[in-house]
């Protein structure tokens, strides 16, 4: 056997030598942008330095072939540096104008649309899914890959009011993130439990600890240790699944699907917001999912008519109020949109405003 | 070699349409490597059942202990054999990308290499922490994959009850709005604490995010148990020659509706040119012969919304920093929490200034080490101790920054009153000696 060797732990490496050496020179010393068209952003430095930046999509989980394709396109129509956005877009950046239009056409002609800059619709922030995550309740990459192809438009064009950012979880715990439109994974019935393998499988205690509606108790089943759900209790969130497989929470039919929308990071205008549940029970229908689709190109339509210059989704139902926005989206809204978790109060109506 | 590709009927369906196809990926790799004609079978079997198959289980590299997410197939025959025996480990390198994520093409090029000589081939640029996610390998090649990528500067992200990989803005790199030094703050206070983050010895995770203004692009208040967020304290800088060429351009109702009119705090308005405000704190610019944008910066909280419809025009101030809020974090125990300010304002330029920014760093681990219960992140024990409690652990002194108003609920004990009081007093009077 080979000497054990011990890590260099080197921890997050310095970027500065992959970064394009017009960003090295101006670093921190940017004064000026702008958006000369759908996928190109303009930087100018104190220097007068300037930058040009051309945005692609990318399908994120990328095989070596796409990755050195990429990687030929910055030699030959680049400057031999990229980098990568939050939403596992490309960027390329170059220090000469000339260079944008081959880029483009590089980039497109390969099959990477370029887009996903100032007002379009993202690309979705995602997860693993049932390529590789332990607990998924969908996919992931190719909920996202029938989303994008229905928006493929959107992130090519910048129509929209504002820039909508999009992601999709593959169950509640929505490692996706916050987003203006969030689609998830929703369990809907309480996890199965198979009470031959619990005592084997599970730190008991730990999994009790776990359950944030204190559903779970230790019980006696069979003669065998094991756990019992009061499932009138249960918020079916998946919380157990982690720590006790035999507690299987996903269901091939009522593990659902639903959105949330108005969730938003920035901080401009409005103080940050968590996206906010409109619609549930969309049936988790691969490889395609169109009910998923269907729902999200809704709310876009609805938003991109109805909202005005800079309003992000959010903003957009501020001003027009939740009523009318299921009113114009056409959602039904039912008892499962009135909170009941814990701070539930401060989401009601405690005045007079109402809109009519 | 090229073991045969099983059908995939319902994946083959995600191969059409203008975005880019990741089963396109799939099926490439597959023509060379076995493990990826196993995969494409597991994944299809997930499709057409709608179920996942993967469990953890152990597998690390020497020295470590995150790092590697394992993952092993439950797709079994009736005789316990993998369905699909190549795929049947297949495990996950997480690794820390250069902040900001940049990277020469050289450099991706020499990632591809090693991943194809010991992994599947796939790679996600990156996970939803920022790692880069090097796809599938199996346990005896985990080793020597990790110590090619560490020998080429490159090292382990974190996993489970640990420090997290970081992640910041591109920031100073190529933005305006930048208002410190991102990618120096993530390597200063990741790399100084590297310890957590490679022996996961946390109540739970633990995530730093940096972004370099309020836009918060890399979503630092909901994603981060610490967000810091550049910010400036004097009064936004004006380009009057930018901004006429904005109005020129857009029109005068346009800065009423879309500039004046969407600020959340009222603090522009549209004045005469022989009205305009006198004195400390008011940024001003004539928009055109008549009229001047005039900004009152002490009434401004710094959203960004002008800044963004007017780049170049109006541009962060020159007394930057940055603000800190703690408490960040997704669903499970007590539903998605923001960060709350813990830290309003503090200078992030000199080096002192960084020891600082990693000194409390390192204060906030050690309270969460201490404090927090198993399996339960920063915003979980705040909402359990208290804020103040929280506040009075790790040394800082109150603030109004820190709420949006104060207490409506009477039921509070008051007896230090007096000596909080004094405690307010004297901070006061020592700010002002200066």
């Amino acid at each position: 056997m080979a000497e054990l060797r011990q890590p260099i732990e080197s921890g997050a490496p310095d970027p500065k030598p992959y970064m394009h050496p017009v960003m090295v020179k101006n670093y921190g010393k940017w004064v000026f942008h702008s958006h000369p068209r759908p996928g190109v952003l303009y930087h100018r430095a104190e220097s007068g330095d300037e930058i040009w930046t051309v945005k692609a999509g990318t399908q994120r989980q990328m095989d070596t072939y796409t990755i050195r394709k990429l990687a030929e396109i910055a030699d030959k129509y680049g400057d031999g540096y990229v980098r990568f956005t939050t939403r596992s877009n490309i960027e390329y950046m170059v220090a000469d104008e000339k260079k944008v239009e081959p880029l483009i056409k590089a980039l497109t002609e390969a099959g990477f649309p370029v887009g996903g800059t100032a007002n379009s619709v993202s690309m979705v922030a995602h997860t693993q899914g049932w390529l590789h995550c332990d607990i998924p309740g969908t996919d992931a990459s190719g909920v996202v890959k029938a989303l994008m192809d229905e928006l493929y438009d959107e992130f090519v064009k910048c129509e929209m009011p504002n820039r909508v950012k999009l992601s999709t979880s593959c169950c509640e715990i929505n490692c996706g993130g916050q987003a203006d439109i969030a689609v998830i994974v929703q369990h809907t019935k309480p996890p199965k439990i198979n009470h031959d393998l619990v005592a084997n499988v599970c730190e008991r205690p730990a999994v009790v600890a776990r359950c944030p509606v204190a559903a779970i108790r230790p019980a006696l089943v069979n003669g065998k240790p094991s756990l019992e759900v009061d499932e009138k209790k249960c918020i079916c969130c998946g919380a157990c699944y982690p720590p006790c497989p035999p507690m299987q929470i996903n269901d091939p039919e009522h593990s659902k699907i639903a959105i949330w929308v108005g969730g938003k990071n920035s901080n401009a205008r409005s103080r940050p917001t968590f996206h906010k549940l409109v619609a549930a029970g969309l049936p988790n229908n691969p490889p395609r999912w169109p009910e998923v689709s269907a729902v999200v190109k809704k709310i876009l339509s609805v938003y991109k008519a109805d909202a005005r210059p800079w309003e992000r989704m959010r903003d957009w139902i501020d001003r027009i109020g939740w009523p009318r926005f299921f009113e114009k989206t056409g959602l039904p809204f039912t008892k499962y949109h009135i909170d009941d978790w814990k701070g539930h109060r401060v989401t009601f109506n405690a005045s007079a405003h109402i809109r009519f | 070699m090229a073991k045969q590709i099983p059908a995939t009927p319902m994946l083959d369906q995600l191969e059409s349409g203008p975005w880019p196809s990741f089963v396109t990926g799939l099926k490439r790799l597959a023509k060379e490597k076995d493990m990826m004609a196993d995969l494409l079978g597991q994944l299809e079997t997930s499709y057409e059942t709608r179920k996942g198959y993967w469990k953890g289980g152990t597998v690390g590299v020497y020295g470590y202990g995150a790092g590697v997410i394992p993952r092993f197939t439950e797709l079994k025959d009736e005789n316990d054999q993998p369905l699909f025996p190549d795929a049947a480990e297949f495990h996950t390198l997480r690794v820390q990308p250069p902040a900001g994520m940049h990277y020469t093409s050289d450099l991706l090029r020499s990632l591809c290499d090693t991943w194809d000589k010991y992994g599947s081939g796939l790679i996600a640029f990156h996970g939803q922490s920022g790692d880069i996610m090097f796809q599938g390998i199996k346990t005896e090649n985990v080793q020597p994959a990790f110590d090619e990528l560490n020998e080429k500067g490159f090292d382990l992200g974190g996993a489970g009850p640990a420090l997290r990989t970081s992640m910041s803005c591109v920031g100073a790199a190529r933005c305006e709005m930048s208002c410190y030094d991102e990618a120096r703050a993530l390597r200063t206070v990741i790399n100084n604490n590297l310890d957590d983050m490679h022996r996961p010895a946390l109540p739970y995770k633990f995530k730093f995010k940096f972004s370099g203004c309020p836009n918060d692009c890399v979503n630092a208040i909901q994603r981060s148990d610490f967000a810091t967020i550049g910010t400036w304290r004097d009064n936004i800088q004006v380009n009057e020659q930018l901004i006429q060429d904005w109005v020129a351009k857009h029109g005068k109702t346009e800065l009423v509706n879309q500039v004046i009119n969407m600020c959340p705090t009222k603090a522009i308005r549209l004045v005469p040119k022989d009205k305009v405000a006198q004195g400390d704190g008011y940024s001003v610019a004539a928009v055109d012969a008549q009229d001047c944008m005039e900004i009152d910066n002490h009434n401004c909280v710094r959203c960004m919304h002008c800044l963004n419809v007017i780049p170049g025009g109006l541009l962060p101030g020159k007394d930057k920093g940055v603000t800190i809020l703690i408490g960040g974090k997704g669903v499970l125990k007590i539903g998605a929490t923001m960060g709350t300010v813990i830290i309003p304002f503090m200078k992030l330029e000199s080096d002192e200034d960084f020891e600082k920014l990693n000194e409390l760093a390192r204060n906030v681990l050690d309270f969460f080490a201490e404090n927090a219960l198993e399996h339960e992140r920063t915003g979980e024990m705040i909402d359990r101790i208290g804020l103040v409690n929280f506040l009075e652990g790790i040394g800082i002194d109150v603030d109004p920054n820190m709420i949006l108003e104060p207490r409506s609920n009477p039921y509070v004990r008051t007896d230090g009153w007096d000596e909080e009081v004094a405690k307010w007093n004297e901070r006061k009077a020592a700010a002002k000696a200066g």
